[in-house]
């Protein structure tokens, strides 16, 4: 495709016989040098997350190991379930909303937009992902909410059967279902951009293989522009999921937030995300609170580290693709 | 030539930086110049050697640094100190970071703050010698009542501006107990009123604050048959709609239906504010009615004698649903300079004037002048 | 796919008919108009159920004709354009909601003192945000100094040297779970250390660089690593086989065929992180003047300021908001400069591709 520049010059340079052995030997250093700093890099990550977990273990075990009688916030697991529940419930319905919309995008984008559309529009998308939390949060409270409280009204009266939609529906319509929507707006522009680069690395022999063969432009899709980018696709899923699990103030700005567990979308008792309860109380946490606090941190590292286990787990049944040949 | 790609992206990154020195560096030298004339008075030719906000070349009665952390209710009222403090020292710069009262007064004890900012005075049992990492070993701290707020009622209910409460039915309201505006009890306080049949929406804080302990509190003392829980910053009550933050609250009344909620009185904007009060007398959160009730409300007994840590009284005349923040310093700080430029910046915010900048920045209610001379006094007594 | 529909519709495809270029506009005005009429008989009419309703008809009449028309394959193929449209128009609704609320109110306060002055002995109006302004930028420029090349060098290792072994596996599990790591527990990391290393309650810009390096590296390794690994396998080994060293290989070959994608994730990890706000209030802190130095004192942010300035307004409000909105737009329009130069630089230094 493209490669004609570097062999050009690679051979180009070495301009005296004399010099072939030393060049030789350079070559092998610069070889080591570069992979002992690639590898260092891995290792200094590793050593920062070491530092991170040995830091929140560190002040979680005051918290753990107390009486419960002594802890601020009472019982430490039975204070840490509703939050670990509505951490993963908020994500998930996040997800749900931001994947398929996502993956979605990215395909009008690399492979139905005419091209100046598409980098104009995967220039603005990606603004989204420029505005911080804050920002999320207030137009969550101020322009989301009372826009969906009408449809929250419709749905209990329509769909109230369905537990998920039981009443009483919230007055302000911060619940968890206008969290998940927020969040599904923060991780979108996240995933879109990963799926995007990703599509339009699919090989341009697959496609034009695929069409002309007869195929429709979506049968092409799926013969050659998801399967190869299946792994991307699972990876940018899973940095969204990481910033969806992990948001803290939006969440904490949006959600009307209670110590309950139920799948309940529409009241305003929800249960609240680690993260925004951690937001909400550490201001005026004090002694064993705060280490109660961090705690919860722990947990919600623990459920990343499940959660990740899982996808990676997922990817690995699947042929990896690397370097499409 | 043979690094080209490397050396490209190491000066994309340093352009990167680079660029936004270039944008922002001689813009800045100007602002400081710019920003010194404009606001603060006293500006000296000084400054632009230093081009910092951080001046300490020029001659005044105080200069140094001074950090403190502590209660975000009192943020703006310190801003507002800060900005006065500093206009009459321009040699002094004084840092608050409104992190919350439990991270201040934790922050004060560790010694990672100079003085702290907190929605409730020390318990005895925290206030000991030796366990102020700034003090001297003997030195407890002093618990100093420096900014009183007055805690509105607020309410967005179609058609009605008006609302008269008890403690009772507030107490009720907020516990689950009346769900609907066109309730008897709410009917009987407010005759000749059109209340709607609508269901309450009662708005909590969903963080932990001083906010809501005071609020809970004053339900438990002056409505205790209704509210049995004790005072916590923490709402106590399972369900109902909570928000984050006085702000949060106020958006979540502003655009819910059948809202109520209670925020800083000075942060109510447009909404309308509920009057409570028991025996047919009504009281607005006005800073007057707050200060009367702070006035009639005694230092908590077994303290020193300044360490003014306040028993507020929940049943006293005027508006008792009050939050009295308090500022708390070493009684004898490990460091003389600090002392005194602690001691200058609180007799300032604790003084006349310090108090009528808050009122008018912040919605404060000042200290009664009883309150205040005994808070002067308490600073003075630092060393 | 059985055979007998392929060779059917392969045969009808010749001579089967095609659906006149605009009939997808007009059944989106029908179906909008049906709905529409429907609603409004029920007397349940609102924007958005005409909106919502009104697209799924359309997608099930379009799919119908089409599927009489043309046959099955080609209306799945027109259902999925459609579907991805609409997608996409779903995408740009919140989009412009969001950017629409941030200009017309950060408009108000969008001048030039906002960019000249700090905040220092500032009260009610006027004041600016130039120290949160730089602030920012130094902040975020350390961490991404520090970030990026770690970030860049790691996914290197792991796709070129790393492979399927135990290290390379165990990294990238790791910075996995790095991404899940919630921004306020990284600010609460760099703050703990910092008390530790420096003194009780440290905080500078520096500190607050680290607590966002901490959520930026793992972004950075997990979008370079799959730009990496998309590099076809012919290139390299084309490179190899002229006896090109592998280090050169990959800063010659590899790094510039992927360059675009990796400036792309790059600039993504940027935009995640300068607009976080938990952490940094822990760490950089307020500080209302200007202060240029990360190692000295506390040190505004935009995202700080502007959390702040909303949160506790002071009396009046008005001009607190304005400052708040002020802040956002100025850094959103920081991120566009940044995406805009990122997309440049990967113009500059990207092979030109084939397509």
């Amino acid at each position: 495709m493209s490669t004609s520049t570097s062999p050009a010059e690679a051979t180009s340079t070495p301009p005296e016989d004399s010099r072939h052995a030393l060049k030789h030997s350079s070559k092998r250093f610069g070889d080591t040098l570069f992979k002992a700093l690639s590898t260092g890099s891995g290792i200094t990550i590793l050593v920062i997350l070491a530092a991170v977990a040995v830091f929140l273990v560190g002040l979680s075990v005051p918290a753990l190991l107390a009486d419960p009688e002594d802890l601020p916030y009472g019982e430490f697991w039975a204070y840490v379930l509703p939050f670990a529940f509505g951490t993963v419930w908020a994500a998930a319905l996040a997800m749900l909303f931001a994947v398929p919309v996502s993956i979605g995008i990215a395909l009008f984008l690399t492979h139905y937009a005419p091209r100046r559309v598409a980098t104009t529009f995967g220039y603005i998308i990606d603004l989204l992902a420029a505005v911080p939390s804050v920002v999320f949060g207030l137009w969550g409270i101020n322009t989301l909410a009372p826009l969906v409280r009408p449809l929250f009204i419709w749905l209990e009266a329509n769909l109230g059967w369905i537990p998920l939609f039981a009443g009483p529906v919230s007055g302000t319509g911060r619940t968890v279902l206008t969290a998940a929507l927020v969040l599904a707006v923060m991780v979108l522009p996240i995933i879109t951009a990963l799926c995007r680069e990703v599509f339009l690395q699919t090989p341009r022999l697959h496609e034009e293989a695929s069409l002309a063969l007869g195929a429709t432009r979506w049968e092409m899709i799926r013969q050659a522009v998801l399967p190869f980018g299946t792994p991307g696709i699972i990876s940018a899923c899973m940095l969204g999921l990481g910033r969806a699990l992990g948001e803290t103030m939006a969440v904490a700005m949006v959600l009307s937030p209670g110590e309950t567990i139920h799948f309940k979308l529409l009241t305003s008792d929800n249960p609240n995300t680690i993260a925004s309860n951690i937001a909400l109380a550490f201001p005026e946490a004090y002694g064993l609170g705060v280490n109660q606090l961090i705690a919860t941190g722990l947990v919600l590292f623990v459920i990343t580290l499940v959660v990740n286990m899982g996808a990676r787990w997922v990817i690995s049944r699947r042929r990896e693709f690397s370097g499409a040949n | 030539m043979k690094l080209r790609l490397t050396a490209a992206l190491g000066l994309s990154a340093a352009l990167l930086l680079s660029a936004c020195a270039a944008n922002e560096q001689p813009a800045e030298q100007e602002t400081t110049a710019a920003e010194e004339t404009a606001v603060a008075e006293e500006t000296t030719s000084d400054d632009t050697t230093t081009d910092e906000g951080t001046a300490d070349e020029a001659p005044a009665q105080v200069e140094g640094n001074l950090t403190g952390i502590g209660s975000s209710a009192m943020n703006v009222a310190q801003t507002n100190w800060i900005a006065g403090f500093q206009t009459a020292n321009p040699g002094a710069t004084v840092l608050y970071s409104p992190d919350g009262s439990g991270a201040g007064r934790d922050a004060f004890m560790g010694g990672g703050a100079d003085f702290a900012g907190s929605d409730r005075a020390f318990k005895p049992e925290e206030n000991v010698a030796g366990a102020f990492a700034l003090c001297t070993p003997e030195s407890i701290a002093y618990d100093l009542p420096v900014y009183i707020s007055p805690i509105a009622v607020i309410f967005n209910v179609e058609g009605v501006s008006d609302l008269n409460l008890t403690p009772a039915v507030l107490a009720g309201i907020f516990a689950g107990d009346i769900t609907n505006w066109n309730d008897p009890a709410i009917a009987e306080l407010n005759e000749g009123a059109t209340l709607p049949d609508l269901a309450i929406t009662a708005v909590h804080r969903s963080d932990d604050s001083g906010t809501t302990e005071n609020f809970t509190d004053y339900l438990n003392k002056a409505a205790g048959d209704v509210w049995t829980n004790e005072a916590d910053g923490e709402w106590p009550i399972e369900g109902g709609e909570a928000a984050k933050g006085t702000s949060g609250v106020v958006a979540a009344v502003t655009n819910g239906v059948g809202t109520i909620g209670y925020a800083d009185a000075s942060q109510a904007g447009d909404l309308s504010v509920a009057l409570v009060g028991n025996e047919g007398e009504f009281f607005g959160p006005t800073a007057a009615d707050a200060a009367a009730a702070v006035e009639a409300s005694p230092v908590e007994e077994g303290r020193e004698e300044h360490d003014l840590a306040l028993e507020i009284d929940r049943n006293a005349p005027g508006y008792p649903i009050v939050l009295v923040a308090y500022a708390m310093a070493c009684a004898d700080y490990a460091d003389d300079e600090k002392a005194a430029l602690v001691k200058s910046y609180l007799s300032y915010i604790a003084g006349p004037e310090g108090q009528e900048v808050a009122a008018e920045g912040a919605g404060s209610a000042p200290l009664s002048e009883k309150l205040g001379s005994q808070v002067l006094a308490a600073i003075d007594a630092i060393s | 796919m059985s055979t007998t529909t392929r060779s059917r519709e392969s045969k009808l495809s010749l001579t089967a008919g095609q659906l006149p270029r605009f009939t997808w506009l007009a059944l989106l005005v029908l179906a909008y108009a049906v709905t529409a009429g429907v609603l409004a008989v029920g007397s349940v009419m609102s924007l958005g159920a005409v909106v919502v309703i009104g697209s799924l008809l359309f997608l099930v009449a379009i799919f119908a004709l089409s599927s009489a028309v043309e046959g099955r394959r080609k209306a799945v193929d027109r259902l999925f354009r459609y579907v991805f449209v609409g997608f996409f128009l779903l995408a740009l609704a919140p989009l412009v909601s969001l950017v629409w609320q941030v200009v017309s109110k950060g408009m108000e306060r969008f001048d030039l003192q906002y960019f000249t002055y700090s905040m220092r002995n500032v009260i009610g109006e006027g004041g600016g945000a130039s120290h949160a302004i730089a602030g920012t930028l130094i902040v975020t420029g350390i961490a991404t100094l520090i970030s990026v090349p770690i970030g860049l060098l790691t996914a290197i290792f792991l796709q070129e040297y790393g492979g399927q072994g135990r290290l390379a596996s165990s990294i990238r599990f790791f910075v996995d779970v790095m991404t899940g790591i919630p921004s306020i527990v990284a600010g609460l990391f760099a703050y703990t250390i910092f008390s530790a290393l420096f003194g009780a309650g440290t905080r500078n810009g520096f500190s607050g660089a680290i607590a966002l390096c901490i959520l930026m590296i793992p972004t950075v390794v997990r979008s370079t690593e799959e730009m990496l690994r998309l590099v076809p396998n012919e290139l390299r080994e084309a490179s190899y086989a002229l006896g090109v060293p592998k280090f050169r290989t990959i800063l010659k070959v590899v790094l510039p065929t992927s360059i675009a994608g990796i400036i792309t994730g790059a600039v993504l990890a940027v935009a995640r992180i300068i607009g976080e706000t938990a952490p940094l209030l822990v760490t950089a802190g307020l500080n209302p003047s200007l202060n240029t130095n990360p190692f000295d004192t506390q040190m505004s942010t935009l995202p700080v300021f502007v959390y702040y300035q909303y949160v506790t307004p002071g009396i009046p409000q008005e001009p607190f908001y304005d400052r708040a909105w002020a802040g956002a737009l100025t850094l959103i329009l920081i991120v566009m400069g940044l995406n805009l130069f990122g997309r440049l630089l990967a113009w500059r230094f990207a092979p030109k591709p084939g397509r």
